[in-house]
């Protein structure tokens, strides 16, 4: 085994830890290199021995036994949690393989939802259309051409009883990818579950429902800024006060990164929203800890292996610190910034398209070294189109090899002392303070108001242009190498099978929404509308129950957007490039 | 750097009078990263570029082009909308009596390059296109190659 000289030794536990270390803790690494010592490790001892361990061998392909931890206090669920937010990481759980999936009707997507169960995937994610996204019926002007193509079109609750058919919602943990109109799609899934005698407390999943990144980068926003976040803040009261298992915003640095961010930015405007969330909640009344425990987070994992370990470590310490420092939060659980990742569908080549598959190991490879809680690994045809099924199925056995093949998942943070990348896990947090120094400065000592500041005046959206455009500049000129792209061109002519959404789609829902509109009771609808616009008038009520209570009587999913729009108006973006 | 294409490591400058084009997204679709790219690409090889942004009608990009007086109109796709939007864009166009080409960018199967082409497209660019790639297609459409 590899000594570090002494002298590096102390470089390194300074950088983890300069504000928890004392000099007594670095002491000399022993001959296993795990300081057994210290108290802190007699504390990440304990919490280890508490945790439920996986039935598997700890062991490498060779037979040797391999320590949980290696390095270094703070260890893996200590604060500030650089290296992880649970002591045993994957020696108890793997992370969740969560593939995104969504086309065509509902009925198509629920067939795809039972694929991935049965192929071992241990939690749905649910791709909208762009319709449903933006709040819009199949039968809506914008919906032309739209309707179920990079999604599942769901106008009414009758889709989502169809597109969950036959899952006990009860056992299963679902994630839904919305955000404008997330506050009805979260009451059809509860609807959902109530009208399959699931209560709304067994539930358990995350909803996307993180609007400032659309105002950012993703652009699909409807109401104005404020409003929208009056939505958000009454579905976080909602969900902590009756869906204890349900993660109320999944704030996303995902949709920043694909749209053309650094790492660095990706981590800071990611970070800086959740702390608007935090002020906006607290505003609303709620006590901090009350909801941040059900806080969660969605990053991307792009190709530059190291810079995105840094990135994930350094959230995590970030995080922590702000919310016990700026926020006061005291449970524990508040502290862990706890996250989703999603490997970078931006980095995705249409040219020679199976070399993506490499691309997506080693970016899923990143996110399980950078301590991810979930993932999902892309498929390789994305870049031409939706994926395959057997597209869908090697990316979910990527992250199976990942996790059952190159022992990674042994270790908890089997990277955290390498200097490098302790360094770099400097470097993105310092570039992130950075901005977050900015918008505090722009929002007059407050990071709610400076977002709303950055959206206004083209910051975000700008900062990210000005990323994406460098970048490109970079591989026109051949400065960046893109493997098939600009270099390496040879080949990769083969034909790929995509995956074709039948142009039938649009009549097929059109003509189901139709006959739920034809069915339903009129007055209950009216009624619920009614009810839902004077209540969203007034910004005390909390809007939850009056959409849960429409989408029960059928209302479909554009009615309830017009109603709102009538009362919080519309957002439109000042096109800048 | 070597083996790469020593032809697109600067932007290509426009002779004579620079092309006016209109840039727009169609429908709902909110991912711009690819047209805003091109847009500044454009604009700093000397075209003058007209960016209309998102959420645009074929009405709305005619009347932008009628008024601008553009030689060209380039749309973006990336969810899988080009096969209804591109040709109504197109006949949009046409019932407008422009004579000018439409451009689509975007995610588009190769399987719907030659349909798109057959409804008039004037010139289909996937991902990886490269500035130079972009300004051919609109020196060959207008005529000005």
């Amino acid at each position: 085994m590899t000594e570090y000289p002494a002298a590096t030794r102390r470089a390194l536990s300074q950088g983890t830890t300069e504000d928890e270390m004392s000099d007594e803790t670095t002491t000399d690494i022993t001959d296993d290199h795990v300081d057994r010592d210290s108290e802190a490790y007699a504390h990440w001892k304990a919490a280890y021995e508490a945790s439920a361990l996986r039935d598997a061998e700890f062991e490498t392909m060779s037979g040797v036994e391999v320590e949980p931890v290696y390095g270094e206090a703070p260890f893996p669920g200590q604060y500030p949690y650089t290296r992880g937010v649970y002591a045993s990481m994957y020696r108890s759980k793997l992370w969740t393989m969560r593939m995104f999936a969504g086309f065509g009707t509902a009925e198509d997507t629920n067939a795809r939802f039972k694929d991935i169960l049965r192929n071992g995937g241990t939690g749905l994610s649910t791709a909208f259309d762009m319709p449903t996204l933006m709040g819009r019926d199949s039968d809506h002007e914008w919906s032309l051409g739209e309707v179920g193509k990079a999604g599942v079109a769901v106008d009414t609750l009758a889709d989502m009883e169809d597109l969950f058919a036959d899952i006990d919602l009860g056992g299963v943990s679902t994630s839904m990818t919305i955000n404008s109109p997330a506050n009805t799609i979260m009451a059809m899934y509860i609807a959902v579950g109530e009208n399959n005698g699931v209560e709304r407390a067994r539930l358990g999943g995350t909803i996307q429902n993180d609007i400032l990144k659309e105002f950012q980068a993703q652009k699909e926003f409807i109401y104005p800024p404020r409003p929208s976040m009056r939505l958000i803040t009454d579905l976080m009261r909602f969900t902590t006060a009756e869906m204890p298992r349900w993660h109320p915003v999944s704030i996303s640095g995902y949709h920043i990164r694909e749209a053309g961010s650094t790492a660095a930015q990706e981590l800071a405007f990611t970070l800086a929203n959740g702390f608007a969330y935090v002020e906006a909640a607290v505003a609303a009344g709620l006590d901090v800890d009350a909801f941040a425990p059900r806080l969660s987070f969605f990053f991307n994992s792009h190709t530059d292996f190291f810079e995105e370990i840094g990135k994930f470590r350094a959230a995590r310490r970030i995080w922590a610190r702000w919310m016990k420092e700026r926020y006061g939060a005291q449970n524990e659980r508040s502290l862990l910034c706890r996250f989703h990742t999603q490997t970078a569908g931006v980095s995705l080549t249409a040219q020679q398209p199976e070399n993506n598959i490499a691309r997506v190991a080693t970016q899923a490879l990143a996110a399980v070294l950078g301590g991810t809680q979930s993932l999902h690994t892309d498929s390789f045809d994305e870049a031409l189109a939706l994926p395959t099924e057997k597209s869908a199925r090697i990316a979910l056995r990527t992250q199976q090899i990942v996790a059952e093949e190159t022992g990674v998942a042994h270790v908890a943070d089997p990277l955290g002392g390498a200097p490098y990348v302790e360094w770099m896990t400097d470097e993105m947090e310092r570039q992130a303070e950075a901005i977050f120094a900015h918008l505090d400065e722009i929002g007059d000592g407050s990071i709610l108001e400076g977002v709303y500041a950055g959206i206004d005046n083209g910051y975000f959206a700008g900062e990210i242009a000005d990323s994406a455009y460098r970048f490109e500049r970079e591989v026109n000129a051949g400065r960046r190498t893109i493997v098939g792209v600009n270099r390496y061109k040879e080949g990769g002519k083969d034909e790929i099978p995509i995956l074709y959404i039948d142009e039938a789609t649009e009549d097929i829902q059109r003509k189901r929404l139709a006959e739920v509109k034809q069915s339903r009771d009129d007055d209950a609808a009216h009624r619920a509308l009614e009810r839902l616009r004077a209540e969203a008038a007034d910004s005390t009520i909390n809007l939850m129950p009056a959409f849960i209570d429409a989408v029960k009587a059928y209302v479909t999913e554009g009615e309830i957007t017009d109603t709102l729009e009538a009362v919080f108006g519309t957002y439109t973006e000042t096109a800048v490039i | 750097m070597n083996a790469t294409d020593t032809e697109s490591t600067a932007l290509p400058t426009i002779e004579g009078d620079p092309p006016r084009v209109i840039l727009a997204k169609l429908g709902l679709d909110g991912h711009d990263r690819g047209l805003k790219v091109v847009a500044r690409m454009l604009r700093d090889s000397g075209v003058e570029v007209i960016y209309l942004g998102l959420r645009q009608t074929t009405d709305t990009v005619v009347a932008a082009a009628e008024q601008e007086d553009a030689d060209a109109i380039g749309i973006s796709m990336h969810n899988g909308g080009h096969m209804t939007l591109g040709p109504r864009m197109v006949d949009a166009v046409a019932a407008a009596g422009l004579e000018i080409p439409v451009i689509v960018g975007g995610i588009i199967p190769d399987q719907d390059i030659a349909r798109l082409q057959d409804a008039g497209v004037a010139a289909v660019l996937g991902p990886g296109s490269s500035a130079r790639d972009v300004i051919a297609a609109i020196q060959a459409s207008t005529g000005e190659a």
